[in-house]
């Protein structure tokens, strides 16, 4: 009997402590979740930048899409952004202005407009399945202004001497193609430097992987900071053998952008910023 | 009315002088120089007719074009040139349509102006303009120009001032442009003086006001967004921009017209929704008892349009032209061909994109259950390389009456395709 106390008393105990090391290990994951989201998608007030995307498919033909894009925070911890993205090539997109306004709760989608200046029209998008193609690339829209980290249970399956190694399973199955991805967080700077994608069974059908990081020096608060940004990297569709090969370049922090650049105003006529 | 030209005048005046009394002048226009690029395009169009008409060629298209366009810019000001030269086998010419020449500037914080040559669109229509009074080339459209084509350019000034509680555009044409109407030189239509089809055979005679500074047209537009819905009033005075009027003698004219209205458009349910309203008030026939001048109408859009999967976009829209004195009108016509009080028009839109979004796959139909009548176009672009592109489409008008609008350009039924190389 007092033996038997004795086993409970410690199998309550193994369990009590097994339970708060699996709460904190869920805290930790969350927290690491979250660091990456900030670092690949919300450094600085504001950034700008040269975005060069070339894909190539499984016959070797070539596609090249050039395009400046300026984002901008929303002021407060909404994570709400602005993006306002000035097509410089191919020529029959060049000058065409893609603007969003993304709204990161998961109940509202993104406010989105078209400016076509052949015929002076701005057109209302309606908002999209996300897992759309960017421009005809490899990379999904979700892959530039960030999937939803709420959208996903995380759970970190490795830490190695690199890397944080995440496996992400989506809350609602239907509108994503994937059954989880695995992402490999750099420990050191919280960039998620290889993104892999898993069908049901297992199988692996689409990479991201970075090529290069820069490290871009600003002043936020009066202080210098420090913005380690992906500047390479290559999304592989391993079903159709394409990938592309996206370069960030002329990248820019904390250049003071004003919300009304992103407005109709300059959808309609494009500021220096954008087209330079 | 005519103080407020008298400003705009004088603002247009006063931008000139701010351009180019500058100091830095010269150093501008070489930086301008520096700042420049030119792009373009070489492009064949050939189209013909799926059934004889009467009245014109075969062919319905027959396009050889260049398409060349500089921009450049320096500290104070932007600059833009757009033109396009083409052989046309319709007409059996060489023409030349300059499409954009003007400046632009940001004199400050709350003001832009661009003045010049330019391309102007506002308002919420897919397709369908109500408070757009710019002008419109649908003769292109119908031939299976590019969707570039639909809009004509306009010299004008355009200032606009941007301040919290909303945003202004005043759009100041000197000298009354129309829309590049149906005149029978590329499409048959009904010819009301005839009472039947017509086409080459019947000169198309017009009487347009054209007269610089007195013969002028004014747009206005005060819009604010709130929460991303967007909110426009709209305000134009100046002519009807087809020749809907005519004299005893049957030359067609542009009566006086002033339109009223609103637009808002945002989100709705899963997509954006779209609400606009115009007040064509015919200023040469107040009452409706002038036979020989437009009556006055309301006119009524709503529209939706959603993706309902991946790169497949539906837009759905209901357009309404209702004629006000309708009894008078009815009186005027004495039963003949009338048309109904309010035409109804459903457009319809799906885009579909496959092939890494290289291939477009786009079908439009407009159709008006009170005209019985219709007009379809689906075509298909595909993206051979970035700088190569290949179209083909359908254009196809069918109808109960002879007179209707859509029914009207029957025997213009056609098929073309396109080559297009971009640099």
């Amino acid at each position: 009997m007092k033996i038997s106390k004795k086993i409970l008393t410690g199998v309550v105990a193994v369990f009590s402590l097994l339970g708060s090391y699996v709460y904190a290990e869920e805290l930790l994951v969350d927290a690491i979740v979250k660091k990456a989201n900030d670092v690949s998608l919300y450094q600085g007030y504001d950034c700008k930048g040269k975005l060069s995307l070339v894909t190539v498919d499984k016959q070797g033909r070539k596609r090249k899409r050039e395009l400046n894009v300026l984002r901008k925070n929303v002021e407060g911890d909404t994570g709400d952004q602005k993006y306002y993205t000035y097509f410089l090539s191919p020529a029959g997109v060049r000058k065409m202005v893609f603007m969003v306004h993304k709204n990161a709760g998961m109940e509202k989608d993104d406010d989105r407009w078209l400016y076509l200046p052949s015929l002076d029209l701005v057109k209302r998008i309606a908002a999209s399945d996300k897992r759309t193609s960017f421009v005809g690339s490899d990379f999904l829209y979700e892959d530039i202004s960030g999937r939803n980290i709420y959208a996903d249970t995380h759970e970190l399956i490795e830490t190695t001497k690199d890397y944080y190694v995440v496996k992400n399973i989506p809350k609602a199955t239907e509108n994503v193609e994937f059954a989880y991805y695995i992402a490999y967080i750099s420990r050191k700077t919280f960039l998620p430097m290889k993104l892999k994608y898993f069908k049901q069974d297992d199988i692996c059908f689409r990479v991201i992987e970075v090529v290069d990081v820069a490290n871009f020096v600003s002043i936020q608060n009066g202080k210098e900071v420090v913005f380690p940004t992906v500047t390479r990297s290559i999304a592989r569709n391993i079903e159709t053998g394409s990938f592309t090969e996206m370069v960030f370049s002329k990248i820019k922090y904390n250049s003071g952008l004003k919300d009304s650049l992103f407005t109709e105003r300059y959808l309609r006529k494009p500021p220096r910023e954008a087209i330079r | 009315m005519n103080k407020i030209k008298f400003v705009l005048f004088k603002l247009s005046i006063l931008f000139c002088v701010f351009l180019f009394s500058e100091k830095e002048c010269l150093g501008s226009l070489a930086d301008i120089v520096s700042a420049s690029e030119i792009h373009g395009f070489l492009e064949t169009r050939n189209g013909y007719r799926l059934q004889n008409d009467l009245y014109e060629k075969d062919m319905s298209v027959m396009d050889t074009r260049v398409q060349l366009e500089y921009f450049g810019y320096a500290d104070k000001v932007d600059f833009k040139y757009k033109g396009d030269f083409w052989s046309d086998l319709i007409t059996e010419k060489v023409e030349y349509d300059m499409r954009e020449l003007w400046f632009f500037s940001r004199p400050s914080d709350f003001m832009d102006i661009k003045l010049g040559r330019q391309v102007l669109t506002w308002g919420t229509g897919d397709l369908v303009f109500l408070n757009d009074l710019f002008p419109k080339d649908w003769q292109s459209f119908f031939l299976g120009r590019d969707a570039e084509y639909l809009k004509a350019p306009t010299d004008a000034a355009k200032i606009s001032l941007f301040f919290d509680i909303g945003n202004i555009d005043f759009v100041y044409v000197p000298k009354f442009k129309s829309d590049r109407y149906i005149t029978g030189e590329y499409i048959s239509h009904w010819n009301g003086n005839e009472k039947r089809i017509s086409g080459q055979d019947v000169p198309f005679d017009v009487s347009k006001p054209d007269d610089y500074f007195k013969d002028d047209e004014i747009s206005l537009r005060i819009y604010r967004n709130i929460n991303n819905y967007e909110y426009a009033l709209y305000g134009y005075f100046g002519y009807w921009k087809n020749p809907k009027g005519s004299t005893e003698k049957g030359i067609k004219t542009f009566p006086l017209l002033n339109v009223y209205g609103a637009s808002v458009r945002g989100v709705l349910y899963r997509g954006i929704g779209n609400a606009e309203i115009a007040y064509y008030d015919s200023q040469d026939d107040k009452n409706g008892l002038d036979p020989l001048v437009p009556n006055s109408e309301m006119r009524y859009l709503i529209g939706y349009t959603q993706d309902i999967s991946k790169d497949f976009n539906i837009s759905l829209q209901y357009y309404i032209e209702y004629m006000l004195d309708y009894s008078a009108y009815r009186q005027n016509v004495k039963g003949q061909n009338t048309r109904h009080r309010a035409r109804n028009v459903i457009t319809l839109q799906i885009t579909r994109l496959l092939m890494n979004q290289d291939l477009e796959l786009i079908f439009s139909m407009y159709y008006s259950p009170t005209d019985k009548d219709c007009y379809l176009k689906p075509y298909i672009k595909y993206k051979y390389s970035d700088s190569l592109s290949l179209e083909t489409g359908l254009n196809v008008f069918f109808g109960k009456d002879e007179h209707t609008f859509f029914a009207q350009f029957k025997n213009n039924t056609n098929l073309y395709t396109s080559i297009r190389y971009s640099f």
